[in-house]
């Protein structure tokens, strides 16, 4: 099985299957810093316009997970799984009316998803 | 000295056209305190219906609110000044009820400063001028600055006051109506602001919602009936706002994150001094707020000559933060914002102990008793690595400073460069020229030399980088809320002779 980027926790994909199908299809937004930051955000597909400064991580519950490349380039060993705790963000991300808010617990890539992953030129 | 968590209504509600009302479809949010994980009071959970009536009531109100004098304006942003400081108690609880900053710094640094903020451009008014040049003999070339109109505001949850007091101002004194919208973790301060000042504005000059992002400010960042959008807050949010600005061709005004380097010289070590003293307190200044500052000193940059001497001092200083309830004046580092905050930074916490940092004090949550057990806090933490690693180059707004040593001047600015952000920054030194040229070379909009987290009104502040655009403070600032109309007059009765 070709190692992922990205995983998702039963109780996130629940979430997402529900924010589905009110609002219909979805992505992720990894967003970098501040107050709200550095956490995954949802968003109606085609609300945020993405380019090929945005890196595709991979699909979780059917939705696609999209990181800023210049971030990427700290990410890039790191495996990330989406996960939601209870608590309000003040961003635009879809599920925070929920009172959840998706989260991220991350983990080091191992040598050899590193290899298979980093080396490959499918992530560039 | 030790306070009491303030008193609250059961409910409140937005403030549109100078009046409380509910929201149009009554429902509302429980907002929670992060002291305590206890119920403040139940706020508006406003939809685009909301949004739509405040935008309304403020357009209605721009003409005439553009048309008043300068010095009527200002006389009624230091009334606003006078309420705030004439009930500094009552702002300070109410801020560390909602936020779980310490009250000793709402009462000493987010209540007092708010209050200087309205002071400030109440005297900017009253003194500013435009500018008149005669292009020739019979051409006068006049700049009239006139308001933009509407301006939408959203602010976040680590200063409510003073983020409302930074934008507020100097808005409404540059003649615009406004539609603020506070973070949905802190809506009481602006609420409370609102009661004290209902009457000072004419109606539909202030308003504020509330509500959650996606569903209030979505729809107030993309109304196509404001004319210029600000924001505080974090890049992915920055750039959606900026997309929806985009097409309604609006300005906008972006603060975003930071990851600022606080560099010390080995200067600072020549004496054991009061200034050494001093520079000890600005190390430590990454704990200031739980670290919810986006211009929080978190990537600490020390000379390697003195790294081990000062450090042993740093870490020190930093074991002796008392956490204890965030309403006794003695307490230092309150509680996070909130509980998805909290688990954020205990999970970067983890990161950096997986990426090979060593901590080298905290590092974990820290256990208050009682009521204050079911509170969001975390040790102020100080993890020692490298600046390659994510804990170095990512924002985690909470207690944690991530250190490393530089050899030379070339390689503090290499490090000091080397992030995706520009905002802030501290140089500490006895060096003279390090002083100046260590300043120019580092690539942000603040540079604090030998002080850090100082924010006066007369100061302009704002990123480089991905940490935004446009200044906020300062009179520069009235600019950004402002168009400028140039009247080109003639005084030549003879015709161009074209036609």
């Amino acid at each position: 099985m070709k190692p992922e980027r990205v995983a998702i926790t039963e109780k996130a994909a629940a979430l997402v299957k529900q924010l589905q199908e009110k609002h219909g299809e979805l992505i992720f937004h990894q967003s970098g810093g501040c107050c709200d930051g550095s956490a995954p955000m949802i968003f109606e597909k085609g609300d945020m316009y993405l380019d090929d400064s945005d890196v595709f991580l991979g699909q979780i519950a059917g939705v696609d997970y999209y990181m800023n490349k210049d971030q990427f380039e700290y990410w890039k060993h790191t495996h990330l799984t989406v996960d939601i705790t209870e608590g309000r963000g003040s961003s635009f991300s879809l599920e925070i009316p929920l009172g959840f808010r998706f989260i991220i617990q991350s983990r080091l890539l191992s040598d050899e998803e590193n290899a298979v992953l980093n080396n490959s030129s499918a992530d560039e | 000295m030790s306070y009491s968590k303030p008193k609250f209504k059961e409910k409140y509600g937005n403030f549109i056209n100078g009046k409380f009302v509910a929201p149009v479809d009554g429902e509302y949010f429980d907002n929670t305190s992060p002291v305590d994980n206890s119920l403040i009071a139940k706020y508006p959970r406003s939809k685009q219906a909301d949004v739509e009536n405040a935008v309304a009531a403020a357009n209605a109100a721009k003409e005439a609110w553009g048309n008043t004098s300068a010095a009527t304006r200002a006389a009624l942003l230091n009334k606003v000044a006078d309420i705030i400081e004439a009930n500094l108690e009552e702002f300070a609880l109410v801020e560390t009820c909602d936020n779980g900053k310490p009250i000793r710094e709402t009462l000493n640094a987010d209540v007092p400063l708010s209050v200087d903020h309205w002071r400030y451009f109440a005297a900017v008014i009253r003194a500013e001028e435009g500018s008149a040049t005669e292009l020739d003999e019979n051409t006068l070339s006049m700049n009239i600055k006139e308001p933009l109109g509407v301006v939408a505001q959203i602010i976040p949850w680590n200063f409510p006051l003073l983020m409302l007091s930074w934008k507020l101002p100097p808005a409404l004194a540059a003649g615009n109506c406004v539609v603020l919208k506070p973070a949905e973790q802190t809506p009481s301060s602006a609420t409370l602001l609102m009661e004290k000042i209902a009457e000072v504005f004419p109606p539909g000059v202030v308003n504020v919602i509330h509500g959650f992002g996606p569903e209030a400010g979505k729809p107030l960042a993309s109304s196509s009936e404001v004319d210029k959008v600000a924001f505080t807050g974090e890049t992915t949010t920055g750039q959606l706002i900026m997309q929806y600005a985009s097409k309604n061709l609006n300005p906008v005004t972006m603060e975003l994150g930071g990851k600022s380097p606080n560099i010390f010289f080995n200067s600072v070590m020549d004496e054991d001094d009061a200034f050494l003293d001093k520079a000890i307190e600005g190390a430590v200044l990454f704990a200031f707020n739980q670290g919810e500052v986006c211009t929080c000193p978190s990537r600490l940059l020390v000379q390697e000559d003195i790294y081990d001497k000062f450090m042993e001092r740093v870490i020190a200083r930093t074991k002796a933060i008392v956490q204890s309830s965030p309403y006794d004046t003695a307490c230092m580092v309150g509680a996070q914002a909130s509980n998805d905050q909290f688990e954020k930074i205990l999970s970067y916490i983890k990161i950096g102990k997986e990426e090979g940092a060593k901590v080298l004090t905290g590092g974990e949550a820290c256990k208050l008793d009682g009521e204050f057990a079911n509170g969001f806090y975390v040790q102020p933490t100080i993890l020692e690595g490298h600046n390659k690693m994510r804990v170095f180059q990512e924002e985690i707004f909470g207690p944690v400073v991530c250190v490393t040593k530089f050899k030379d001047e070339a390689e503090a600015l290499e490090i000091a460069n080397d992030t995706l952000y520009g905002l802030g920054a501290g140089v500490w030194t006895r060096d003279a020229h390090q002083l100046y040229q260590i300043p120019r070379a580092i690539k942000a909009g603040r540079v604090w030399v030998n002080c850090y987290h100082a924010y006066p009104a007369h100061a302009p502040f704002g990123g480089y980088k991905k940490s935004g655009f446009g200044r906020e403070n300062h009179l520069m600032m009235m600019n950004y809320y402002r168009q400028t109309k140039n009247m080109l007059i003639s005084y030549d009765k003879n015709k161009l002779g074209f036609f």
